[in-house]
């Protein structure tokens, strides 16, 4: 990778977002969620379709809203009429992918403000229940065979992190707590709870041990929408454009049963290449607020690691002592991330995106962390322990 | 700042790969790629992978989760397009022009002979509401009604796709990898498959996998002597509700070129390109994506045509390899399969009747129920 | 302000009023070719042989086998047959079946990582599959006893097994 002064040279700017509820169950089709997510980030831009030029889609498993070329389904939806539409697809990492991809939509100079847009409607999919739709994605010759659930894969990850770092279920319990109370300051949370304990954690369903109901993040339908724009017209859009200073994305073997899962070194070396673009050398004292991706609350303290803003197994320490609260030193995912908000798998990744730009504006209202943001990083993961997507933003 | 074409490579062709997993086969075509690139180490050379597939067409939700090891990307900056190959291109170009990214690879593969449901699986991707509910036993009726509206609004007759389906059999003939070119074969001795299309119009599904190495001109020439340049690619939808698009006339075709031709500074597309690998896995459609391109004014393909203007040794061939007639579409891959056919003629590694190959045109659309296309301008 | 303002959407609850459903049982059925990698490693399962590849490169073997080195991408070297003993890498307790449904008795799944004669692995790569785990309950997974624990895969009888990773039906514990 070339490391010249891009920065310098081809800014591209976040200058509005917008996000639907996250509900179990919407009335609205996938290309309504899309719409109504981008018509609300268009409105915040003051831009209207006509305005757009480029548009980028994101969805994962053609499976859950039972299209198959999902894209082009999506594509009137989200803006896609008579443009240049394409979609990108990296798993559960799609919803921070697609600023990325957007990103060199502006900084190649073919396009000037492009329309990222994420959906997933996980209710379409078959009864029984939306998670018998992951079997697909197992290989098909040495995995499917043996039924497995998703459930099992993210439980022995868990387990084997535990396992490594001594991590106790308790102190992991903590992230959920702290999400779940954080999305009661979200308008389209789906799993506000502002009086849950660590034990309803630990005493809900055991789904696959150490896996408990409410250690996941719940199936959700969902959209979500950013719009970019380069520098030039940024700055006729919005007073505070907000920068993206650092892309970042690695996609792993796909041998998950061949390396030890209990570090992310896939999300280690996204963040180190977002970070090297936005010239980020000290992560734990240059952001100053993070999304991590959650699914699970022990994906929190994960990912926390591998982004470096923790050392390897301290992440649940700096959470018990409250470090990670919005009032903390560095507060994690004050959205109240998918563990509060909903998990529409695509979209999730980028509810995280339009929370860093709402923060970093000041917007965030009731979600709002106490110290001053600068700069804010949103991360995705996705596939079977292979992906992680990062993108640092900031003015 | 150029960006290149260094290197390409395919396996496959075949109306059944049976010994090899897709898996292997994007192994196998990467290998070729990066042998072509002067020997290019996808472990320490390249920048990004990129890799165009769909879950359907794969049978594996998250078909990305196979990307990375088969292309040398494990553990490297890799992700997946849910679009035709050539959209990946599109793609790489603009990460590379961005100044972030030297070298990307572009990949694409397709294993038709695994699906056991073709018909079922293309008729997923209609509107569950609107369309899916017909219960077509027959995709293709949706490309006969396009065909219908076309023939009737520019004066097309059947004879004219006869001629379409005769030039790519004659000049898939020449062409390695076209296993389904039959010359002399007679369209109308064919059974009808939706009216007014034969099963001659139909082009048939292959197992393939392409991959493309595109880099920077700053960093071109370490793997490419003649490297091809891309001077232009755009792609464009026109609509998801199939009853809103244009039967008559692709404009997703028309405004991917003019997309494509404004990029390379091309002003008049009839002089100025050489040749051309448009999408033609329905006969009709080759008509109508000369003319989307701009090679001839609307509804004049067919005379050109009759004319000799886009045969071989014409003033402007159009698919010397026989194009999707005569090699088979590979799903996704059917972009870079026509991609890699011209930059082979570009190079003069293959053979073909063509005076200049200077400059060409290469399209491709992803076939029924879609209004997207991409076009990209190749120099050499 | 807090942001986003007004989200929109319509939830609903299961069938709240009569919503117009429309039911579409797909038909997406494939063959998965096995290729020449995975061909040979079912056909080593259905002898009772557990195999794999190695890239003499790097040292590196893979269970399950590929045809390339994804590290050093290049073609493998050989193949190589694992003992069919292995360590616990990780391990779960399942209560519930593929479909969500409860399951009538925990089934214990992990990581095992597989011994390979002649070859040393660390915990950063490894040829391991994915395997049910026999000879031990949830609550041997509950106190982590099982972490690095001994076991031996248990085949099925040879006239049952048809060449596929259900030919070994198990890990079972290996009692000291």
């Amino acid at each position: 990778m070339t490391g010249r002064n891009l920065n310098f040279k081809h800014r591209v700017a976040v200058v509005g977002a917008g996000l639907t509820l996250f509900r179990r169950r919407m009335l609205e089709t996938p290309q309504e969620l899309a719409w109504l997510a981008a018509k609300q980030a268009l409105d915040e831009a003051g831009l209207t379709l006509k305005d757009i030029d480029c548009v980028v889609i994101g969805s994962a498993p053609d499976a859950f809203d039972g299209v198959h070329m999902k894209g082009e389904y999506l594509a009137e939806g989200a803006g896609g009429i008579h443009k240049p539409t394409v979609r990108v697809y990296v798993g559960g990492a799609t919803g921070v992918f697609v600023p990325i991809a957007a990103w060199w939509h502006v900084a190649s100079g073919l396009c000037k403000r492009v329309l990222a847009v994420a959906e997933e409607k996980m209710s379409h999919s078959a009864k029984p229940h939306p998670q018998y739709v992951f079997r697909y994605i197992w290989d098909p010759i040495v995995e499917k065979p043996l039924n497995p659930n998703l459930l099992w894969i993210f439980a022995m990850e868990m387990h084997r992190y535990m396992y490594r770092c001594k991590a106790k279920k308790e102190d992991i319990a903590l992230v959920a707590v702290k999400n779940k109370r954080n999305a009661c300051g979200h308008p389209s949370a789906q799993l506000c709870d502002p009086n849950i304990k660590v034990e309803d954690v630990l005493n809900s369903e055991v789904l696959v041990w150490p896996v408990n109901r409410l250690d996941v993040s719940p199936v959700s339908d969902g959209a979500a929408a950013v719009v970019l724009a380069s520098e030039e017209e940024a700055r006729r859009i919005t007073d505070t454009p907000v920068w993206i200073k650092g892309i970042g994305w690695t996609l792993d073997t796909t041998h998950w049963t061949n390396r030890d899962l209990a570090y992310p070194e896939y999300v280690r070396r996204a963040a180190e290449m977002a970070y090297r673009m936005a010239g980020i050398d000290n992560p734990r004292r240059q952001i100053d607020v993070a999304e991590p991706y959650d699914p699970f609350d022990y994906k929190e303290l994960h990912h926390m690691e591998g982004l470096g803003l923790a050392k390897k197994c301290e992440a649940p320490i700096l959470t018990r002592e409250g470090v990670t609260q919005r009032d903390g030193d560095l507060p994690i995912n004050p959205s109240g991330g998918l563990l509060g908000v909903g998990n529409p798998i695509a979209a999730a990744g980028l509810m995280k995106v339009a929370e860093i730009f709402w923060q970093v504006r000041g917007e965030a209202g009731a979600r709002q962390v106490k110290k001053p943001v600068y700069t804010g990083l949103a991360q995705a993961w996705g596939d079977l322990m292979q992906a992680g997507t990062v993108i640092v933003m900031g003015i | 700042m150029r960006v290149g074409i260094v290197g390409v490579g395919w396996f496959g062709f075949q109306p059944e790969v049976v010994d090899y997993s897709f898996r292997e086969m994007m192994f196998k075509a990467a290998q070729r790629a990066y042998e072509d690139a002067g020997g290019l180490d996808p472990r320490s050379e390249v920048d990004a992978f990129v890799s165009c597939q769909e879950d359907f067409w794969e049978g594996i939700s998250i078909a990305d989760e196979f990307a990375p090891d088969p292309v040398g990307g494990a553990m490297k900056s890799v992700y997946t397009v849910a679009g035709d190959g050539l959209q990946c291109v599109g793609q790489a170009y603009m990460m590379i022009k961005s100044g972030l990214f030297d070298v990307v690879v572009v990949e694409s593969h397709g294993k038709p002979s695994d699906v056991e449901t073709l018909n079922e699986v293309i008729f997923t991707a209609t509107d569950p509401i609107s369309l899916r509910p017909l219960g077509l036993e027959n995709v293709h009726a949706l490309a006969a009604l396009e065909a219908r509206a076309y023939m009737s609004k520019f004066g097309v007759a059947e004879e004219h796709l006869e001629a379409v389906v005769e030039k790519a059999h004659k000049a898939g003939v020449k062409n390695q990898r076209a296993v389904y070119a039959s010359p002399g074969k007679s369209r109308s001795a064919t059974p009808v498959v939706a009216e007014p299309l034969r099963e001659a119009d139909v082009a048939k599904f292959v197992d393939a996998a392409v991959v493309v190495v595109l880099a920077s001109e700053r960093v071109a020439k370490r793997y490419n002597d003649t490297p091809v340049w891309v001077d232009g690619v755009w792609w464009s939808t026109e609509f998801s509700s199939l009853e809103f698009h244009d039967w008559a006339f692709p404009l997703h075709a028309r405004e991917a070129a003019d997309g494509a031709y404004t990029q390379a500074k091309i002003a008049d597309p009839y002089k100025e390109v050489d040749f051309a690998e448009v999408d033609n896995r329905y006969s009709f459609k080759e008509l109508q994506h000369i003319e989307a391109l701009r090679l001839a004014p609307r509804g004049t393909a067919k005379d050109l045509l009759a004319d000799g203007a886009f045969c071989p040794g014409g003033r402007l061939p159009v698919n010397l390899s026989g194009g999707a007639l005569a090699e088979g579409v590979p799903f996704e891959v059917h972009g870079l399969a026509r991609l890699s056919y011209a930059v082979g003629v570009m190079r003069g590694e293959i053979k073909a009747d063509v005076d200049k190959a200077e400059t060409a045109v290469v399209h491709s659309w992803r076939g029924i129920p879609t209004a997207t296309s991409v076009a990209a301008v190749l120099r050499i | 302000m807090t942001k986003p303002k007004n989200p929109r959407g319509t939830p609903f609850e299961e069938v709240a009023f009569p919503v117009f459903e429309m039911p579409h049982v797909g038909k997406a059925r494939y063959n998965y070719t096995t290729g020449w990698a995975l061909g040979r490693f079912l056909a080593g399962l259905k002898e009772g042989k557990i195999l794999g590849t190695v890239c003499k490169k790097c040292g590196r073997v893979f269970i399950p086998p590929r045809m390339y080195c994804s590290y050093c991408f290049r073609e493998v070297d050989d193949w190589v047959e694992a003992s069919g003993e292995g360590t616990v890498h990780t391990v779960v307790a399942s209560y519930i079946e593929a479909t969500r449904a409860r399951a009538k008795e925990p089934k214990i799944v992990g990581v095992i990582k597989l011994d390979v004669p002649g070859y040393n692995f660390d915990d950063h790569f490894f040829p391991g599959v994915l395997h049910y785990i026999c000879g031990a309950s949830d609550e041997d997974v509950k106190n982590m006893k099982l972490f690095g624990a001994r076991v031996r895969a248990r085949f099925k009888p040879p006239g049952q097994r048809t060449g596929s990773i259900t030919d070994i039906e198990c890990f079972e514990v290996v009692k000291p």
